[in-house]
């Protein structure tokens, strides 16, 4: 079970969040036309690293936040952890 | 009472509690602080299973953890466990046991023939043999294996034991209490640091309660009950008995099994069977030791081989003697340990020695005490069937190749030593590189990778000395860092004797002419020759020999056999052990009762149980409840005989008729907040909010980005910034998730709030012809006319008292109303509706007369908004704004989403009118077409309609706009029936929407 710092909370359990995929993804913005290819990159497609990886966890059982992690998808060791409005390192 | 093979005045048993216990039937007697091993060895009981594969005679090999034989079903208060190691399970009174891979009985075993007529299973046998033909396998094989494999057998009974979840933190967790371990908790235990000592056997000391040593001016055994008893009496330091740690899992935890209650006759009331602790260290100490391993000779699996440290064990521990005529075995000085125990107590052993002029300490002690030492001998194989009758002896060349006459000699056990193998396999599970050191021939935690640390034996280092000088300064300099404070320990003294190096030999060479079998794995009846095979066969990875001899692969794990197994690879193919690598370690390191992982969470406890704050009253009018979610809710309520469907049946006309009331607090709530938030709701919804009015309440339907409809409900405008939305009961924690992530993620510029409110509200929707009648005499001083609060209006009340929110929406399709008040008085509430609904004929109704309501009127609920439907499947497009743009939009251009002959919502009718349609059925349109038979739809939903009085279903059903008319086919292969219908509408009552706006 993995141990991950909240940036509101601190060390938590992994059974304490949920997880939410890449964080890198960005939402195409409201109202502007888009290609079928790029918005299908935004929906479906995703890279699936092996290796260091920005993911998305919300501390689902604890203050609700959605929060950036950056964690090792081979070895599971986490690097940082950044809140929502923070920009990815 | 005999006790034949005990001694007296030795080991640290309770003598004065006799204890009796059955052994396949037969009754015997032990000791307290025997386990089911010491006392059936105590009895002469060698004799205790039979083998995997060759169902050879079995008995005991170790005394504790790395037992490959005495494996047992045991039987314990009336309930039955398979897989128990003899040698780890205590005695208490009233234990039976029974032998496990033996029909009919452990002395006679039909399977057994096997082996005296040869048909030995070499490797590969199950893949080569019952490959062929494939329909052998579920009616031959398959059960002929299952009968004779199996390690006893799993009761079918519910378990009533109880076994819990602990979660604990500390900064040190030191696995396993012999010296090492003992050493390094205590000075972090100095140090202040938060220690956590977890032994998996019932006494602490290790190796410390068998070794004969000194530290400072006490007995190895004293030192260790002085340790113990200072670290129990300190705040900072947890120490567990009957504790495995059997998992080394990511950042720093690891799992560890408690056997609360498996040494007594039964569990104490209020205690568990089990407790499995999930701790997270700051740091792990790995001080689990080391495992002496075998040395490799011909039929050294009859019964009194076994472990020279096993033998010791219980002469020491159980004052038992293994055999009164002993042979031991080594290739290193610590079978002399076990030679000059048994000659203490007035036993003459025989020590064959396979080093050619070894010299230390032990061995003078050994000669001082006039034992017969045999150097440059070896045992070639034990003769007997049932129990060691003599061994066949011979010299050895010093190149370990050549026999010299071979010789046999009396003797009723062989105990072996073939030097110690590092217990290494929590420091591998936690992702250690392990290292292989030469000096001692097996591998030793490297490079960690998490904060951990391996200690004495468990690191390969021998020495009590040195163990200790290494822990405590472990101990110390990691907790440390941890507390910042120093309180250091010094080092004790220590006697202890000098030994000297082992021979690096493992395996006794076939005398010319005998094929004797010469295991590697015991447990799983993998022998020398079965290893030869697979590397004959092209087999070269290790793993792959694994796999395909099943060696190490027993509930064992190999404890016993991994590296004599790695030694045979490397000689054959002329590599060293280190570059043909072990096997992953993986956990757990013992089997761990599947109850235990299961902790509280069975049956009713797999998940929480809401009751709506009606419950009682729902309770007291013969509700009969169904989950909805995590939710109880009233499914009919039951009046005289009627069935389900009569009931429903009843409460659903009763809606149409007159007014019925059903509790909806379980639908999901959301409150939301902010000057945004009707730029928020019109981006999540795909119809239009922003010109929503106060007071006001507005259908809409939510999208995933991708397209698919996620969930409906209605959302109504409180006040200028403020909105109550409603979720399905099923979604509602999703949809709040995904709330959260477009406010916290995607736009967090808009200023919105959101929390769930769903159990802040009590709920009751009135529905029926009849309920403006009853809401007016609810709300006396409101104006409820069709005027006063139209259609979709919302307005706040007051209930006699209780201030109530009334909307006037509607899931039944009728003239309905929902009203909420706080939780606490929602049964007032819904007693107030019971009371005053009487003189109109009100009937509570459960979700059976919901669905049939919602079903007949063609609403869409969660079994159409299934995760596979768009909003025009759903019939839902009229609220796809093609205006604004909206979650998931863009997703509606997908060329299958516009496809001509999308799926679509229809109504299915049968066309005698009476036979009901099983939910799930296909359509198709050739009801006796070849199989796979084209599937045009599936019946979603299925009601008997009161309306029409004749089943009704709901169908998504491909191109079914153009549908309508059509006569198909119901198949439900499940149920066996083909059903031919006719596809209507999918508003099948009121289709013009008048009644709810009556
Ligand atoms: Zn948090």
């Amino acid at each position: 079970m993995l141990h991950i710092k909240c940036p509101h909370c601190g060390m938590r359990s992994q059974n304490e969040f949920s997880y939410g995929g890449d964080a890198s993804i960005k939402r195409p913005n409201l109202n502007k036309e888009i290609s079928d290819q790029d918005w299908d990159n935004f929906v479906y497609n995703r890279k699936s690293l092996r290796g260091k990886h920005w993911e998305l966890w919300q501390h689902l059982s604890g203050c609700r936040q959605w929060i950036k992690v950056e964690r090792d998808t081979a070895t599971h060791e986490i690097y940082y952890t950044l809140k929502a409005d923070e920009d990815i390192l | 009472m005999s006790q034949g093979f005990r001694l007296e005045n030795v080991g640290l048993i309770n003598r004065n509690k006799n204890i009796s216990f059955k052994f396949n039937g037969k009754k015997y007697y032990g000791y307290e602080g025997d386990t089911l091993a010491s006392a059936l060895l105590a009895n002469g009981v060698h004799l205790v299973g039979r083998s995997f594969k060759y169902h050879r005679p079995r008995g005991f090999f170790g005394a504790g953890v790395d037992e490959p034989y005495a494996v047992v079903q045991l039987y314990r208060n009336g309930e039955t466990e398979p897989n128990i190691k003899a040698t780890e399970q205590e005695l208490f009174e009233g234990l039976e046991a029974k032998s496990v891979n033996c029909w009919p009985s452990v002395n006679f075993d039909v399977g057994a023939i096997n082996n005296f007529l040869k048909i030995f299973l070499p490797a590969g046998f199950y893949y080569k043999t019952f490959m062929w033909p494939k329909s052998f396998w579920y009616r031959i094989y398959e059960p002929f294996i299952r009968k004779a494999a199996g390690l006893g057998v799993a009761s079918t009974k519910h378990d009533n034991e109880r076994y819990e979840h602990k979660y604990e933190y500390c900064d040190l967790l030191i696995t396993g209490s012999g010296p090492s371990g003992l050493a390094s908790a205590y000075a972090a235990a100095k140090n202040g640091a938060r220690v956590i000592l977890a032994e998996d056997k019932p006494r602490f000391g290790g190796s410390l309660l068998t070794s004969d040593v000194n530290i400072g001016n006490q007995s190895g055994k004293d030192w260790a009950d002085s340790i113990i008893s200072e670290l129990k009496e300190m705040s900072n330091v947890v120490v567990k008995n009957r504790s495995q740690i059997f998992g080394y899992y990511d950042h720093n935890m690891l799992v560890m099994s408690e056997k609360v209650s498996d040494h007594l006759p039964q569990t104490k009331k209020y205690h568990p069977n089990k407790r499995l602790w999930y701790i997270r260290a700051k740091e792990v100490l790995i001080s689990s030791g080391s495992i002496e391993r075998p040395i490799v000779f011909g039929n050294n699996d009859t019964p009194g081989v076994m472990l020279s440290s096993a033998a010791k064990e219980y002469l020491k521990i159980y004052g038992v003697l293994v055999g009164r005529n002993p042979l031991v075995f080594t290739n290193n000085d610590s079978g002399y340990e076990t030679a000059i125990e048994f000659k203490k107590n007035g036993i003459n052993p025989i020590v064959l020695d396979s080093r050619k002029n070894p010299d230390s300490e032990i061995i003078d002690e050994a000669k001082n005490f006039g034992i017969d030492i045999k150097f440059s001998y070896v045992v070639v194989a034990a003769q007997g069937y049932k129990k060691v009758k003599s061994a066949d002896i011979a010299s050895i060349s010093e190149d370990k190749k050549q026999l010299g006459k071979i010789e046999n000699i009396e003797c009723d056990c062989i105990c072996v030593s073939g030097f110690w193998t590092p217990t290494i396999n929590l420091a591998s599970q936690s992702g250690n590189k392990t290292k292989f050191k030469e000096d001692i021939d097996a591998f030793v935690p490297g490079t960690s990778k998490q904060n951990e640390t391996t200690l004495g034996a468990a690191n390969g280092i021998f020495s009590l000395e040195e163990t200790l000088k290494t822990s405590l300064k472990a101990g110390n300099d990691l907790s440390k860092k941890i507390t910042k404070k120093e309180n250091k320990v010094s080092i004790p003294n220590v006697v202890e004797k000098k030994s000297s190096a082992h021979d690096k030999f493992w395996c006794v060479p076939l005398p010319k002419g005998k094929n004797y079998k010469r295991f590697l794995d015991f447990q799983n009846d993998v022998a020398v020759s079965d290893v030869e095979i697979a590397l004959r066969e092209g087999y070269r990875s290790i793993e792959h020999v694994k796999r395909y001899t099943t060696l190490g692969m027993a509930t064992d794990q190999g404890k016993t056999s991994n590296l004599n197994g790695l030694q045979l690879v490397s000689e054959i193919e002329n590599k060293v052990v280190p570059a043909v690598g072990h096997t992953t370690f993986r956990p757990p390191y013992t089997p761990i009762s599947i109850g235990a992982i299961v902790g509280r969470e069975v049956g009713k406890h797999s998940k929480p149980t809401r009751k709506s704050p009606m419950h009682s009253w729902h309770e007291k009018n013969n509700a009969v409840f169904v989950d909805a979610g995590v939710w109880l809710r009233p499914r009919y309520y039951k009046r005289g005989d009627e069935n389900l469907f009569e009931a429903s049946k009843r409460e659903a006309k009763n809606v149409r008729k007159n007014v019925g009331v059903c509790d909806v607090t379980t639908l999901g709530k959301i409150d939301i907040k902010g000057p945004d938030a009707a730029e928020f709701l019109n981006r999540v919804y795909t119809n239009a909010w922003l010109k929503l009015p106060v007071g006001k309440a507005r259908y809409g339907v939510m999208l995933r980005e991708d397209g698919i409809v996620m969930d409906d409900g209605t959302t109504t405008r409180i006040s200028e910034n403020h909105y109550h939305m409603t979720t399905t009961t099923a979604q509602a924690a999703n949809v709040l998730s995904h709330l959260e992530y477009y406010l916290q993620l995607v736009w967090p510029e808009l200023n919105v709030n959101v929390v769930s409110t769903t159990e802040q509200w009590a709920g009751a929707a009135i529905a029926g012809p009849k309920s403006r009648d009853l809401l007016k005499k609810l709300f006396p001083q409101e104006d409820v006319s069709k005027e006063g609060l139209p259609f979709m209006g919302y307005k706040e009340g007051d209930l006699f008292g209780i201030k109530a929110r009334i909307f006037r929406i509607s899931f039944s399709g009728e003239l309905a109303y929902e009203v909420n008040v706080e939780s606490d008085n929602g049964n007032f509430m819904w007693e107030k509706i019971i009371e005053l609904g009487e003189e109109f004929k009100i009937q509570p109704y459960g979700t059976e007369a919901l669905s049939t309501l919602r079903i007949e009127m063609g609403h869409v609920a969660g079994s159409e908004l299934d995760g596979r439907t768009i909003p025009y499947d759903n019939a839902l497009e009229g609220l796809v704004s093609k205006k604004k743009d909206f979650i998931g939009k863009r997703s509606l251009q997908r060329v299958a989403f516009v496809a001509e002959d999308r799926q679509r919502i229809v109504g299915v009718v049968p066309l005698d009118k009476k036979t009901s349609i099983p939910e799930g059925s296909h359509l198709v349109k050739d009801s006796n077409a070849p199989l796979p038979n084209p599937k045009l739809g599936y019946i979603s939903a299925s009601c008997w309609s009161v309306e029409h009085d004749n089943p009704f279903s709901l169908a998504i059903l491909k191109n079914g706009k153009n549908m309508i008319g059509e006569k198909l086919f119901v198949m439900s292969p499940l149920k066996n029936k083909v059903i031919p219908v006719e596809i209507v509408s999918s508003h099948y009552v009121d289709p013009k929407g008048e009644r709810v706006r009556s």
